[in-house]
């Protein structure tokens, strides 16, 4: 079964094509990944998921419905949820109050019941504060609750991030190098989480990413891309042998 | 040092973190309750002013300090709630109904201003914001069937409670209870979504909108909001000047009014009250440094701004945190005393550096 589908989707910034026709599919509950040398346009086509770009052709399917049309602030509220390869939290707020804008896709009250904090505020509110407890708990940061983001190391604030993502409740999860600029215990911890999202929470994965024992680890499925188009496409091993994913690596051999 | 042991989650959204928070705010309240037995005529006036600045303040805060949207344009609301106010008034409007009708107004002319501004943000936010403000400006000269054009209108003086607003001891609890229910109102907001909301444009617009975060919805209540405090305090700064004339929301105020919120340390409601205190004291401090100093400085005509512009700069170099900033410093110092640190907020300071740099 399929939860999300890309339809021969293309993306030009003036002359150059970013993405240019490509088409793909994620099965449900699998981890899907997207790698490729830089500049290949991974990240690009997260973008346009995540309705940040809009595609110049193609569509894009979410649970059997388009979603090329839609504005980005909608995405959210559909299951998708995502992070940033260069870290987009909010600086100068706590961890809690990260986790809990995680949850404004599902905020039922209205900004007249905010300005009274009536009761229906309170107590959803509290509601979002037990699934944020959920999150925190499920990636051990407790100990970092109540910090500013500003005050907390790289490497915690890829998992906050993360965090952010998941307090959404996805259907659908798009990482963008949750590995990037962590160590290698690190960069292990995020293998077990990715595993624990797909198996635990049933949550689809979509991620970009560089680690290829990472890559190798988690995915179900990789696609290569280079230069906006297609390179290959199936299990890790087999994009991983494929002649011009390791021509693209590589140079000309 | 304060640890305070949290079992419940509603711990951390209520208005208190602690009884000792629940004490010495009481006893602020009982203070400022109790300031018309203490304080002569004169500082119970100017204490009113700070007030009605505070008000506005969190109008300016939540739009700047919060969502991230600096406005130049703010004596602008100020304005249009005064006029609004002074004008229903004069069509015999009870006080009552006035004040509402007046902020009502103001919010409209915010979202009014917002639906062009949202597509800009930093500088030329603050440059279309100043225009604005020129244009209302000019507005209140021309349209003189209101607004009585340069010559102006006194403001009316209803019966509240059966006293006249004039009298001071009546009109400073008036401010002083629009006050602590605007401010009640700020903190409910920002405990809630849609402060939240607010706080997440000002950080990273693009992560606030993949959380579902609807920009432009936001950014326009954020501007309708800071507008309706801004209008508010209008109503009573209409009565506290007595008497509106376009001169008195010029570009200058419009400053003042951004300067408070900057000065009394951006992203806090306590600096709202610290702002409004320096900006109401600094000119009786300089009107009483006058005597003291020698008259060839005493007697300079732009001494006034000259201080206040040198404060700012001291401010914005030394501690970008504003008041507020200093006082949580010195706050920390006295409680760790002796094991503080004198590198306890480098990480912030460095932070901001490279945040500059960028």
């Amino acid at each position: 079964m399929t939860l999300f589908r890309a339809e021969d989707i293309a993306v030009r910034f003036g002359g150059i094509k970013a993405v240019d026709g490509i088409s793909f599919g994620v099965e449900r509950g699998t981890v899907f990944t997207i790698i490729g040398p830089n500049g290949a346009g991974k990240t690009t086509v997260f973008n346009l998921i995540s309705r940040i770009y809009d595609p110049s052709q193609g569509r894009l399917w979410f649970d059997d419905r388009d979603i090329t049309g839609l504005p980005a602030h909608e995405i959210a509220g559909l299951g998708i949820a995502r992070t940033f390869q260069n870290i987009e939290l909010f600086e100068h707020a706590t961890v809690l109050d990260n986790l809990l804008l995680g949850r404004h896709a599902h905020r039922g009250t209205r900004l007249w019941q905010d300005f009274l904090f009536t009761p229906a505020v309170r107590r959803s509110e509290l509601a979002h504060r037990r699934k944020a407890e959920e999150v925190i708990d499920f990636l051990d940061l407790a100990a970092h609750r109540d910090s500013h983001i500003a005050n907390l190391s790289y490497g915690v604030r890829k998992v906050v991030e993360l965090a952010r993502a998941l307090c959404t409740e996805p259907k659908l999860l798009l990482l963008d190098e949750p590995s990037s600029g962590l160590n290698v215990e690190e960069t292990e911890d995020m293998a077990f989480w990715i595993e624990d999202i797909k198996k635990d929470l049933g949550i689809t994965v979509l991620m970009v990413e560089h680690d290829m024992t990472l890559v190798n680890q988690v995915s179900d499925r990789v696609l290569a891309l280079n230069y906006g188009r297609i390179l290959a496409e199936g299990t890790p091993a087999e994009v991983q042998a494929h002649p011009d994913v390791v021509r693209a690596y590589l140079g000309g051999v | 040092m304060r640890f305070v042991f949290k079992t419940d989650y509603r711990q951390d959204i209520g208005l208190f973190r602690h009884n000792g928070d629940r004490f010495w705010y009481g006893l602020l309240v009982l203070l400022v309750a109790a300031a018309p037995l203490l304080l002569d005529r004169f500082y119970l006036g100017e204490l009113t002013y700070v007030f009605v600045l505070a008000v506005a303040g969190i109008g300016i805060m939540l739009l700047t300090g919060y969502t991230g949207l600096v406005s130049l344009g703010h004596a602008a609301f100020l304005g249009i709630g005064a006029y609004a106010h002074g004008y229903f008034l004069q069509q015999g409007v009870p006080f009552v109904l006035s004040v509402p009708l007046a902020t009502l107004l103001t919010t409209a002319a915010g979202l009014l201003v917002a639906l062009p501004a949202l597509r800009m943000t930093g500088i030329y936010l603050a440059i279309a914001t100043l225009l604005f403000a020129v244009i209302i400006e000019q507005v209140f000269i021309r349209w003189e069937s209101v607004t009585h054009g340069f010559r102006g209108f006194s403001v009316g003086v209803p019966q509240v409670f059966g006293l006249p607003l004039t009298d001071p001891v009546l009109f400073y609890y008036i401010c002083f209870a629009v006050l602590a229910l605007a401010m009640l109102a700020a903190i409910n907001l920002l405990r809630s979504p849609t402060g939240r909301a607010f706080v997440a444009i000002r950080d990273s617009e693009i992560a606030a909108q993949s959380m579902g975060v609807h920009l432009a919805r936001y950014k326009a209540t954020a501007f309708a909001i800071s507008a309706g405090f801004t209008g508010l305090a209008g109503c009573l700064f209409a009565h506290k000047i007595g008497y509106l004339a376009p001169d008195a929301f010029g570009i200058i105020l419009s400053i003042q009014l951004l300067l408070m919120a900057v000065i009394g340390g951006l992203g806090s409601l306590h600096g709202v009250v610290f702002g409004a205190l320096f900006v109401g004291a600094l000119p009786q401090v300089i009107a009483v440094l006058r005597d003291y100093l020698p008259d060839r400085i005493a007697q300079q005509p732009g001494l006034e701004p000259g201080v206040f512009g040198l404060i700012l700069v001291a401010i914005i170099l030394f501690e970008p945190q504003g008041i507020y900033g200093r006082w949580r410093k010195v706050k920390l110092y006295f409680q760790l005393f002796p094991m503080y640190k004198a590198a306890t907020f480098k990480r912030q300071k460095t932070y901001t550096r490279s945040e500059r740099n960028k």
